[in-house]
C-alpha cells in the first residue's frame, strides 16, 4: 500500500502547486479572445484555415453592425462555477465508487468487462466527441454554413468502419490494448514495444491538443489563468484515471455525453420555437436574414464574386464557402473513416463489455447519439447564425468557436436575463465535462499501452501479479497525466492544430491497416506489423511536418508585406498631413512588427514554404501504411504465424477461448 | 484455470464455420465498400459537381443539404440493418457451431 501513499501524497502536492499557480497570475488580467481558440479544440482542417479567413473577415464584417454595442462572452461566474462544482462533485462520487471496485488490472483497464452495450453506448460518445465537436463544427456551420455540415458528416461514418470491421473481432481477440491484439501470432515483446510507442504517440498528440483547446477554452469561458486551467483540468483527469481507472472513466464519459445531449436537445428546442417549429420556415430564415446575406457577399468577394441579397443568403446553403481544396477534404474523410477505427482509445472501449454482442450494441448506439448531435448542431449551427449573427460571433471569436455559446445565452435572455446565464453556464459546464471525459480516456489508453504492454509484458515477461500490474498502472497513469500536463503547459504559445489532424493520420495510417491485416490476412506476421506500424506513423509525422500545418515565418511575413503595402498605399491616398484611422495605424503597426520578427526564419523543418500542400497527409500516408505492411510481411514470411491464423480467425468470429482472453 | 483446449484448424475447416466465414465476409466487407463509397461521393460531389448541390428540393433546401443529410440516414439505416442480420444469422451460425463443438 506504499503505492497508494505515495500517488496520495503526488496528487495532493500537485493541487498545492495549482493553488499557488492559481493565486499568481490572476492579476493579469485575461482579455477575452486575444487569441482565436480556433486552434484549440482544433478538428483537423478546421482552425489553421479558420483563423486567416476570419480575420480578413472580421474587420469587414464589423461594419454593419458597428451600431449596436461590441459583443462580449462573459459567464456569469457565480452560477458557472457552481455548475461546475456540482459537476466535479459528482464525478469524484464516482470515483470513490469506481475506486473500491477496482482490485485487478481487469477492472482497471476494461471495468471488469462489467460494462454493458448501452453504458459503453453512451462511454463511447461521450469519450469521442471533443470540445472540437461541440463548438467548432457548430461554429463553421454558423460562418460558413453547408461545409460545416458537410464536414461533421465524415466523424459518424467513422463509425460505419469500427462496426463492420474491428469492434466485434477486438472485443473477441483482445484483452487491454492494441498491443494484445497485434501481438496474438507475432513475437510479443517487440511487436508490443512498437504498438505501444504508437499508441503513446497518437494519445500525446491528441491529448496535447485537447489540453492546449481546454486551457484557453476555459481562460476565455471563465476568466481563470491559463496555466490554472491546465493544471485543474490535469488533476481531476489523473485523479479520475489513477483512481478510478476504467470504471470511473467510463461513468464520467456517460455522465459528459447525457450532458451534451441535453445542452444540444435543449437549444435546438428553442431555435425551433423561434421558427415557429417549421423546418422549411428555418431555412427560409437563414436564407432571408440580412446579416448571412451581408456575411456571405463579404466572404464570395473574396474570391472575386458578387453576390448579394437573396443569391448570397443561398450561397450559405451551398457547399465550398470554407473548403476550397477538394483533396484535403478527402484526404480528411480517409483519416478519419480508417484513423477513427484506429484510436487506441475508442479500440480499449471495446475491452468493456462482456461479449461481442455487447461491442455491437454498443457502436450502434454510439452511433445514434453522434449522429443526432451531429444533426442537432447542424441547428445550433445556423441557429447562431440567424441569432446571433455571423457578424456578432466573429467579434467574440475570429474562428467561430464561441457560435454555440453565445446562442445558448442569447435564447436564455430572450426568455429572461437571468436564464441566459444560467444557459451559458450550463453550457460552460458540458463544455468543461467534455474536455475532462476526452482527456481521461487519451490518458487512460496511454497508460495502458506503458504498463501494460511494455511494463508488465516487455519488463516483467508477463510475470506480474494483480497487486504490481493494478500498480504499474496507476503510478503510470499518474506520470503519463502530470506529462500531459507539463507538456499543455508548455505548448501555451505553439500552433496545436496540426496535432489532431496528425492522430488522425497515425491512427489510420499505423494502427488500422496492421489491425485489419492482423485480424484478416493468414500470411501477416511481426516483420508486417513493425514495418507497417514504423511506416505509417513516421510518414504521417513526416508529411504533416512539411504540410502547411506548420508555421512559415516567410509566409507569415509575406502576408504581412501586403498589409504593410495596402495601409502605405491608404496613406499615401491620405490628404497631406491625414493620418491613418486607429485600427489601420495599429494594422499597419503589428504587421511592421510581424514582417521584422518572421522575414528570415524558417519552420521547424528549416523550410520556406511548405512542400505539401496537403494539410491532411491521409490519402499518400494510408496507402504507404498499408504497402509497408504487407511487403514486411511478404519479405519476411513466419510460418507460425501462418498456422496460428486459424486459431485468431475462429476466436475472434466466434469468441471461443475469450474468457482465457479476461482472466489470465 | 481449466480451458478446453480448442482444434483451431478443424474448427476453421467446419462447414459452419465455412458458412459463417463466408456470409459475414461477403456481408461486411461488401457494406463496408457501399458505404465508403456513398460517403466519398459527398466531398467529391461538392468539390466536383456544385450544380447538382445546388438544385433547390424543397422551398430553399437543395440537393446537397439532402444529400449531406441522408449520409447520416443511410449510416443508420446500415447499422441497423448490420445489427438484425448479425443478430439473426451470424449470432445463430456462431452459436450452432459452438454447441456441436462442446457436444464432440
Amino acid at each position: 500500500m506504499n503505492f497508494k501513499k505515495i500517488i496520495i501524497a503526488t496528487s495532493l502536492a500537485l493541487s498545492v502547486a495549482a493553488a499557488a499557480f492559481a493565486e499568481e497570475p490572476k492579476k493579469a488580467p485575461v482579455t477575452p479572445a486575444a487569441t482565436p481558440v480556433a486552434t484549440a479544440p482544433a478538428a483537423p482542417g478546421t482552425p489553421t484555415l479558420a483563423v486567416p479567413a476570419a480575420q480578413t473577415a472580421a474587420p469587414a464584417a464589423a461594419a454593419p453592425s458597428s451600431l449596436k454595442p461590441k459583443r462580449e462572452l462573459k459567464a456569469n461566474k457565480a452560477i458557472t462555477l457552481t455548475m461546475f462544482g456540482i459537476i466535479i462533485s459528482i464525478t469524484l462520487g464516482v470515483v470513490v465508487w469506481a475506486a473500491s471496485k477496482t482490485k485487478t488490472a481487469a477492472d482497471f483497464y476494461a471495468a471488469g468487462g462489467g460494462i454493458t452495450g448501452t453504458q459503453n453506448g453512451w462511454a463511447i460518445a461521450g469519450d469521442y466527441m471533443s470540445a472540437a465537436s461541440f463548438l467548432g463544427i457548430s461554429g463553421m456551420i454558423s460562418l460558413y454554413g453547408y461545409d460545416g455540415f458537410m464536414y461533421s458528416v465524415g466523424w459518424l461514418v467513422a463509425y460505419i468502419t469500427v462496426l463492420l470491421i474491428v469492434a466485434e473481432p477486438c472485443r473477441n481477440a483482445g484483452k487491454y490494448t492494441l498491443g494484445d491484439i497485434l501481438s496474438f501470432r507475432t513475437d510479443p515483446k517487440k511487436v508490443r514495444a512498437v504498438a505501444a510507442i504508437s499508441t503513446v504517440a497518437v494519445s500525446t498528440f491528441y491529448l496535447t491538443a485537447q489540453m492546449v483547446g481546454a486551457g484557453k477554452l476555459m481562460a476565455l469561458l471563465i476568466g481563470v489563468p491559463y496555466k490554472t486551467a491546465i493544471i485543474g483540468v490535469g488533476i481531476l483527469m489523473v485523479g479520475y484515471v489513477v483512481f478510478g481507472g476504467m470504471t470511473a472513466t467510463t461513468w464520467v464519459q456517460i455522465i459528459k455525453a447525457g450532458l451534451l445531449m441535453s445542452g444540444a436537445a435543449l437549444l435546438s428546442v428553442l431555435v425551433m420555437a423561434k421558427s415557429g417549429f417549421n423546418p422549411i420556415g428555418f431555412f427560409n430564415d437563414i436564407v432571408n436574414s440580412p446579416d448571412i446575406q451581408d456575411h456571405v457577399s463579404k466572404l464570395v468577394l473574396k474570391d472575386g464574386v458578387i453576390l448579394n441579397g437573396i443569391d448570397a443568403g443561398q450561397r450559405f446553403l451551398e457547399p465550398a464557402l470554407f473548403m476550397k481544396a477538394p483533396l484535403d477534404q478527402i484526404s480528411l474523410g480517409m483519416a478519419l473513416v480508417l484513423g477513427t477505427a484506429g484510436m487506441p482509445h475508442i479500440l480499449m472501449r471495446f475491452f468493456t463489455v462482456p461479449t461481442a454482442q455487447a461491442a455491437r450494441k454498443s457502436v450502434i448506439i454510439a452511433m445514434f447519439i453522434i449522429g443526432g448531435f451531429y444533426v442537432l448542431t447542424t441547428l445550433l449551427g445556423f441557429g447562431a447564425a440567424i441569432h446571433v449573427t455571423p457578424q456578432g460571433i466573429t467579434q467574440v471569436d475570429a474562428g467561430g468557436n464561441m457560435a454555440t455559446l453565445l446562442l445558448a445565452q442569447q435564447l436564455g435572455a430572450d426568455i429572461s436575463p437571468i436564464l441566459g446565464d444560467i444557459f451559458l453556464a450550463f453550457l460552460c459546464s458540458v463544455a468543461f465535462a467534455t474536455i475532462l471525459a476526452v482527456v481521461s480516456g487519451l490518458v487512460l489508453a496511454a497508460s495502458a499501452a506503458i504498463a501494460h504492454d511494455i511494463y508488465v509484458n516487455v519488463i516483467k515477461d508477463g510475470h506480474a501479479d494483480q497487486h504490481e500490474q493494478v500498480m504499474a498502472a496507476r503510478v503510470t497513469s499518474l506520470v503519463v497525466g502530470a506529462v500531459g500536463i507539463v507538456i499543455g503547459i508548455a505548448a501555451e504559445k505553439q500552433n496545436v492544430a496540426h496535432l489532431v489532424a496528425l492522430a488522425f493520420a497515425v491512427a489510420s495510417s499505423g494502427n488500422l491497416p496492421v489491425v485489419v491485416l492482423s485480424l484478416f490476412w493468414r500470411k501477416f506476421n511481426t516483420a508486417g506489423v513493425i514495418s507497417g506500424l514504423v511506416v505509417g506513423t513516421v510518414a504521417s509525422i513526416g508529411l504533416v511536418m512539411i504540410s502547411p500545418n506548420m508555421t512559415y515565418p516567410k509566409v507569415v511575413a509575406a502576408g504581412a508585406q501586403k498589409v504593410i503595402t495596402a495601409m502605405e498605399k491608404k496613406q499615401a491616398a491620405l490628404a497631406p498631413g491625414a493620418q491613418l484611422e486607429e485600427k489601420d495605424a495599429k494594422a499597419l503597426a503589428k504587421a511592421k512588427v510581424d514582417f521584422e520578427k518572421n522575414k528570415d526564419g524558417k519552420s521547424i523543418m528549416g523550410l520556406d514554404k511548405p512542400i505539401l500542400k496537403l494539410k491532411n497527409p491521409g490519402i499518400i500516408s494510408i496507402p504507404l501504411g498499408f504497402l509497408a505492411a504487407i511487403f514486411g510481411a511478404l519479405l519476411f514470411p513466419s510460418r507460425r504465424s501462418e498456422e496460428m491464423f486459424d486459431e485468431v480467425y475462429v476466436r475472434q468470429n466466434t469468441g471461443l477461448g475469450m474468457a482465457k482472453a479476461i482472466d489470465h | 484455470m481449466a480451458e478446453k483446449q480448442y482444434d483451431w484448424a478443424a474448427i476453421a475447416k467446419n462447414p459452419k464455420f465455412v458458412e459463417l466465414h463466408h456470409k459475414k465476409s461477403a456481408f461486411l466487407f461488401g457494406w463496408w465498400i457501399f458505404s465508403s463509397v456513398y460517403y466519398f461521393l459527398l466531398p467529391i460531389g461538392a468539390a466536383y459537381a456544385p450544380g447538382l448541390f445546388r438544385i433547390k428540393i424543397i422551398g430553399v433546401i437543395n440537393f446537397g443539404y439532402v444529400f449531406a443529410l441522408s449520409q447520416f440516414f443511410v449510416s443508420w439505416g446500415l447499422a441497423l440493418y448490420y445489427a438484425h442480420v448479425a443478430n439473426k444469422d451470424f449470432d445463430r451460425l456462431t452459436r450452432e457451431l459452438v454447441e456441436e463443438l462442446h457436444l464432440s
